[in-house]
This record gives C-alpha cells, sequence and structure tokens, in this order.
C-alpha cells in the first residue's frame, strides 16, 4: 500500500510528465490558451492512460514476455502493438465522448483523436515497459503489478493536468503584457514553461 | 537527372532547414527535442534517426497513397512508422548500445513525434515519392540542425566539452572558471530553445524587410 502511494505521488510531482520528461508537449502548447479547454484535454489525457497503461502491462507481461502465454519473446513487437492499443482506445473514448457529451466534443474539436500520437501516452506505457525490471524493494519507481500500473498512469495524467491547466491561466494573464515582438507567441511560452520547470526542480529532492 | 534536382525539389529539400523550420517555425516535435540534448552525441543521433525515419515513411507513403482507404488511413501511416522505429532501435542497439541506452524511451517515443505525422498528412499523401522523400529528408535534417545547436551550447556551458572531449583548458577552472550545472538540467532546454526560436524569428523578419 505505501509503494502504490509513493508511485502515485511521485509520478504527479518528481516524475511529472512534461517538467521532467517533455512528453506530450505539441498539444501541451497548442491547447493551453484557455483554461476550461485545458482542464477537459487533462481529462481526456488522463482517462486515456489509466486504460491503456494496465492494458498495455497485461500484454507486456502476460503476451509478450517470454514467460507470457505463448511461450516466445515477441518484445521486438511492443511499439507496434502499444500503438495500436493506444490508437483503437482513443478511437473508443471519441465515441463514447460524442455519444454522451456533445459539448465536451465539440469544445475538444480536433484534439481528441490527436491524443493518439500525444507523445504522454506513448511514453507512459514505454517507461512502464522500463520498470517492469525494477526491483519494488530498493526502487520506488517499479512497477510490479497490474495495481502499481494503474497508479502510475493515474498519478502521471493528473501531473500533466496540473502542468496544462497552470499553464493555461499564465497564459492568459500574458495575453495583457507587453512581450518583444520576435519573442512573442511560442518563444515566451517556452520560457514560461522553463521558469515552471526550475520550480517543480524543487520536489526532485523529495524522498517518498 | 536534372529534372531530380529541378529548382522546385531543391526548394522543397532547403526551405525546411531554415525559413520553414520544423521545431521553430512550425512547431513540430518538441517533445522529443528537448529531453535528448543534454549532450551533443545523443543530439546527433536522435536527429539523424529522425532523418532517415522522416524520409523513409513519406517514401513509403508516398507510394502506397493510392491504396490507402481515406477512413483508415492513420493507422496504416502508424504502423508504417511504428516498423521503420523498430529497425532503427534495433540497429541502434547493436551498433550503439550506449547511446541508445542514453536515448531510453526517447527512440520509441519517435514513433508519436508529430513532425512525422504531420508531414505524412500535409505533403506525402499528395505528392510524388521523390519529391516526398527530399521533404521528409529535409524536415528530418531541419529538426536535427535545431537538436544540435541546443545540445551543443547545453555541453559546451554545462560540462566545458564537446562530443565528450574537454575543450574548455583547465587552466581556465585553475583562474576560477566553474562550469555551469545548471545547464545540464531539463529546464535549461526549454529556455534555451525559447531564446533559439526567438533569434531565428529576429533574424529572418530582418531579412524579410531588406
Amino acid at each position: 500500500m505505501e509503494h502504490f502511494l509513493s508511485l502515485f505521488v511521485r509520478s504527479i510531482f518528481v516524475d511529472n510528465m512534461i517538467f521532467a520528461f517533455f512528453l506530450g508537449m505539441c498539444s501541451y502548447l497548442a491547447v493551453s490558451k484557455n483554461v476550461k479547454t485545458a482542464f477537459g484535454l487533462g481529462i481526456a489525457v488522463t482517462f486515456v492512460l489509466v486504460v491503456t497503461v494496465p492494458v498495455d502491462y497485461l500484454l507486456q507481461t502476460k503476451v509478450l514476455a517470454e514467460d507470457g502465454i505463448l511461450g516466445i519473446d515477441l518484445t521486438y513487437l511492443s511499439f507496434i502493438l502499444f500503438i495500436a492499443v493506444i490508437a483503437g482506445i482513443t478511437q473508443l473514448v471519441e465515441m463514447v465522448v460524442e455519444r454522451f457529451s456533445p459539448s465536451l466534443y465539440a469544445a475538444l474539436g480536433i484534439f481528441l483523436p490527436l491524443i493518439a500520437v500525444n507523445c504522454a501516452i506513448m511514453g507512459a506505457s514505454l517507461f512502464m515497459q522500463q520498470r517492469i525490471s525494477m526491483d519494488p524493494a530498493t526502487s520506488t519507481q517499479a512497477i510490479s503489478n497490474v495495481w502499481d500500473s494503474i497508479a502510475y498512469a493515474l498519478g502521471s495524467g493528473i501531473g500533466w493536468m496540473l502542468a496544462i491547466v497552470s499553464l493555461a491561466a499564465i497564459r492568459e494573464k500574458m495575453a495583457y503584457t507587453n512581450v518583444p515582438k520576435p519573442l512573442q507567441g511560442l518563444g515566451i511560452t517556452f520560457i514560461t514553461v522553463g521558469l515552471m520547470a526550475m520550480a517543480f526542480m524543487c520536489f526532485s529532492g523529495l524522498s517518498i | 537527372m536534372s529534372k531530380l534536382f529541378s529548382k522546385e525539389n531543391r526548394a522543397v529539400f532547403s526551405a525546411p532547414l531554415n525559413l520553414d523550420n520544423p521545431i521553430a517555425v512550425q512547431v513540430l516535435g518538441i517533445c522529443s527535442a528537448l529531453a535528448v540534448t543534454s549532450q551533443m552525441q545523443p543530439a546527433i543521433v536522435m536527429g539523424l534517426s529522425v532523418a532517415v525515419i522522416t524520409a523513409f515513411s513519406n517514401l513509403i507513403i508516398s507510394l502506397i497513397r493510392k491504396t490507402i482507404p481515406n477512413r483508415i488511413r492513420i493507422i496504416v501511416q502508424l504502423v508504417v512508422v511504428a516498423a521503420l522505429v523498430t529497425i532503427v532501435s534495433m540497429v541502434l542497439k547493436a551498433f550503439a548500445y550506449d547511446v541508445s541506452v542514453q536515448l531510453s524511451v526517447y527512440v520509441g517515443l519517435i514513433i508519436t513525434n508529430c513532425i512525422l505525422m504531420g508531414r505524412l498528412e500535409a505533403f506525402a499523401m499528395m505528392n510524388g515519392p521523390w519529391e516526398s522523400f527530399l521533404d521528409g529528408l529535409g524536415n528530418g535534417l531541419g529538426y536535427a540542425l535545431v537538436l544540435v545547436v541546443v545540445g551543443t551550447v547545453r555541453e559546451l556551458l554545462g560540462n566545458g566539452s564537446l562530443l565528450g572531449f574537454q575543450v574548455i583548458p583547465q587552466s581556465f577552472y585553475d583562474m576560477g572558471y566553474m562550469n555551469n550545472g545548471m545547464m545540464t538540467m531539463p529546464a535549461m532546454a526549454l529556455i534555451l530553445l525559447g531564446c533559439v526560436i526567438w533569434v531565428h524569428r529576429a533574424y529572418n523578419e530582418k531579412k524579410e524587410k531588406k
């Protein structure tokens, strides 16, 4: 239980998807102009993460690994299989959102199908693949069962949402400031994210 | 032969290197651009891998573009890209193991690199194989260029070395010069990239005015 909690908190603050690994930057920069849309996208990304990472975990350990049901080492197929799972589940989420919440569907627009190529989702699956081999007794990052993978996915999703909502809030205020012309838009956004990442670095000394 | 290197084709290749740079202007593929640039060597390897993958995925998609049904094109594109990335990742593991360990998950993340999907959708689905190949190569090299610039600055100021060789002499350190540890941190990558974009835009704006 303790390991479960520390994995969760660690993936929100210390191993934050945006500030520590720069994953999901494209939609992070594109959708962070308005807090409401940013929040909606954050929820959608968290949901897709919580579904795909455990599915990929089970595929990796039960099917692709050498001691899985097929009995042969198929780990070289993991890239293709992971991206297929992600694309399939994103399609499913899109259909569900369209059916039950047409207003959110309209607000997210093109960015909903684009979750499939969001690096944060694929990145979480690949980090999970790396962490399977770690020893849970010595490392708080280890993922040794399916519950750990759910905690990791939920934490990463919430961390990503935290990052995009706070950047959107800053950018809403920044619209009124006087920025040098060549630096406007993308340049100043990068520098802002850099300063935010510096602030998040103070969590890296945290021992949980 | 002259047709292969006509003026239009040269423009297709050279525009992404400067005026239409995928990172500085089109804002594609930032995700992996930042994480691998703490030193020059991984930045070069990553840039070249992306250039190879964009060139060949553009070529393959452009060859089969007329047979792909429109509804499932994203899946087809993803499968082609994923297959190419798997090959590159295996080649890296076999011939440059140290670098592939350093790059860790970011090689796999080339699949979700926006440059690939962006170029496939915007160029390869509509143009012939040779132009698509040049476009992919140009965009990949434009990406590599930014990566190498950021990697050079970070390695020089952060470790005082280039490609692992010490370039700042010991006498400097004796006089009290110190490496800037901040540069090796992820936060500085973002700020440096912001500055690269700033310089790039300011320079191109001046050129347009003339």
